[in-house]
């Protein structure tokens, strides 16, 4: 969900554009964090535990916790919630600790 | 205890109320600021000089009710959003109250609204006679509402 | 390689004012930036700012922030570097960087450390469940993109983050049915605790949380009243549905570079944990790097803008620039960053800065 009108704040945002979230289109703001795009398109979960498989979301949202780690266009572990949203991103939730594979 | 709850104490309150002869002759500021933190714009943006000058950044803001207008400068330059100015001359039981506002959406001028003390309950119907930008522009509103006489000194928030 | 005489990490208000003081003073300055933008925390704060007229009392933070940034970026001796994340130090006065995702180093005569802090986390079961957030990440997610968090968001700690994202949440048409705050006191300014009580929201002090409960997110917080020993009060526990739950527990100093550089750290809780000795004018006991900001020790961004002011005229004034008026200038800036703690709301601070005068070693 996104602020429609804020009292003192305005936002300055990009172009609408979509993305791929683990294969279904998603629509977000050309330059905003990919995790604050997900978040406001409803998605939270953004990976699970290695262990016992709990669902995670993100933490800090600005770079620091590494909470929100997620495959980027086959590139895994980046941080989503500092990456900027392009155009066509495919954006997947990774298994375990991301597969440097690509 | 205001450290515990957040909200004055009765005490507190009455201790930066002016006498019942200044509240009968004029709107006026209450400045209802109780902890010595260093804070002093209150002072400095006082047209009226009736905010007495700090010696020490940490001071509880002195007033001098005789020279104060109710202009309202001093709401919107209050960090704290701690001031308040109060008008008992509007009418026989009614007093005028301004408040500060940041909040969306902004009341309608003449919208009966719902008037809440500093523990945010809800104390009685409100009307908000004007809304208006704070002189500060800084994007804050200052919002003078009608309220029963004897609730001047409680109601400090609305509820739309 | 990039070169510069004042390298600058960190662009929030201690970075902003010490890239400032320094360029004022003619010495070149490069600022690292790893976001996009400059203004560290200041961009997300709505409120109006406290202090003097020096430090931008009744202004809104972002303003000061747009404020500061543009005079940075208008500076003819301050080369801003923004997406740069400086990865290590080297004692040979090089630091290595990431800029826009490529490799670099850059070497520098003196350095002024400002990367000020991170959220604390706190533990409790279900406590790793998606919508259970830094009270700051809310912030972020709220005042600089845009996005709603949640619609009901209850919010552990009552500190002056707590307090003040608390009211943000408001302005966002967000529900904040509890503050939860362990203390029996509020540690936020009072006038902060009244804005957001004369809106109804209740402040839980004595409270802990007990769990969160969800199962793909967080659906409900369960809290109860703690006696003496931090334990759960029989019969005061309380169920809150709620789809966000924000923690404001305190923050801890970012000293991984400190650390790294050998310059003598000292744990003090009440400057937020490891913090680097230094001297009266922020240098640490590495000569050449300097601190300022909630790197040196928890505090208000007022406290981080004045010691930016003293750390970069220090750093010119030992590469040889400002010394006529370094002496003037420095004192006036000491005296007001002591104006700011020496009231009782400065206390703790004044307190933690003793300690660590205690602990420093004296190097034979």
């Amino acid at each position: 969900m996104r602020i429609e009108k804020h009292p003192l704040l305005t936002f300055s945002k990009g172009e609408q554009v979509t993305f791929q979230f683990d294969g279904q289109p998603v629509q977000g703001y050309e330059g905003e964090p990919i995790a604050a795009a997900l978040h406001a398109a409803g998605f939270r979960v953004l990976s699970h535990s290695r262990v016992h498989k709990r669902p995670r979301g993100f933490w800090c949202a600005i770079g620091n916790c590494s909470s929100c780690n997620m495959r980027v266009n086959g590139v895994p572990n980046v941080r989503t919630c500092v990456e900027p949203l392009k155009a066509g991103m495919a954006v997947e939730t990774q298994k375990d600790k991301g597969d440097l594979n690509v | 205890m205001i450290s515990r709850t957040g909200v004055p104490t009765a005490q507190q309150i009455a201790s930066v109320k002016p006498s019942k002869e200044r509240l009968a002759e004029g709107p006026v500021a209450i400045v209802e600021c109780f902890q010595e933190i260093p804070c002093d714009p209150c002072y400095t943006s006082c047209k009226s000089g009736c905010i007495l000058p700090f010696e020490d950044i940490n001071d509880l803001p002195q007033m001098d009710f005789d020279n104060c207008t109710g202009c309202g400068v001093c709401i919107s330059s209050c960090p704290g959003l701690a001031i308040f100015v109060v008008d008992e001359t509007y009418s026989e039981d009614e007093a005028l109250v301004k408040i500060p506002w940041e909040f969306a959406p902004l009341p309608e001028e003449s919208a009966v609204v719902t008037g809440l003390n500093r523990e945010g309950e809800e104390v009685c119907p409100v009307t908000v006679k004007k809304v208006r930008t704070s002189p500060k522009k800084n994007d804050a509103y200052i919002l003078t509402l009608v309220v029963p006489k004897e609730l001047a000194f409680e109601v400090r928030s609305i509820r739309i | 390689m990039y070169n510069t005489e004042i390298l600058v990490i960190g662009g929030g208000p201690a970075g902003l004012k010490a890239s400032l003081s320094a360029a004022e003073q003619g010495a070149a300055v490069t600022l690292i930036e790893r976001e996009p933008h400059l203004g560290g925390q200041l961009v997300k704060q709505t409120h109006m700012f406290f202090g003097s007229r020096e430090q931008y009392a009744s202004e809104r933070g972002f303003k000061i922030a747009e404020k500061l940034n543009k005079q940075v970026e208008a500076h003819p001796n301050i080369n801003v570097m923004n997406n740069a994340t400086a990865l290590g130090y080297y004692d040979d006065g090089v630091v290595s960087l990431e800029v826009d995702k490529s490799f670099a180093t850059i070497n520098y005569k003196a350095m002024i450390l400002a990367t000020g802090a991170q959220e604390n986390t706190l533990m409790f079961p279900n406590c790793d469940l998606p919508g259970i957030y830094g009270a700051g990440a809310v912030q972020t997610l709220m005042n600089v993109y845009g996005v709603v968090p949640g619609k009901r968001v209850a919010m552990i700690g009552a500190g002056n983050i707590g307090v003040i994202v608390s009211y943000q949440l408001l302005q966002t048409g967000v529900e904040v049915p509890a503050i939860i705050e362990a203390l029996p006191e509020v540690g936020a300014y009072h006038v902060h605790a009244s804005k957001v009580r004369r809106m109804g929201v209740p402040i839980y002090t004595t409270h802990t949380v007990l769990a969160a409960h969800g199962s793909a997110q967080v659906e409900k917080i369960t809290f109860a009243e703690i006696d003496r020993n931090r334990q759960p009060v029989a019969g005061t526990t309380k169920e809150l549905e709620v789809d966000v739950l924000c923690i404001a527990v305190g923050l801890t100093p970012l000293t991984e570079i400190l650390f790294q550089a050998g310059c003598q750290m000292n744990f003090i809780a009440e400057l937020g944990g490891h913090v680097p000795q230094r001297s009266d004018t922020f240098e640490t006991t590495i000569p050449g790097i300097y601190i300022a900001g909630d790197v040196s020790g928890i505090e208000e961004a007022s406290a981080a803008m004045v010691e930016g002011s003293i750390a970069g005229l220090a750093a010119a004034e030992k590469l040889g620039h400002g010394k006529e008026q370094y002496q003037a200038k420095l004192a006036s800036a000491r005296q007001e960053l002591a104006s700011l703690r020496n009231g009782p709301a400065g206390l703790v601070i004044r307190q933690g800065l003793e300690q660590l005068a205690e602990t420093r070693e004296v190097n034979s």
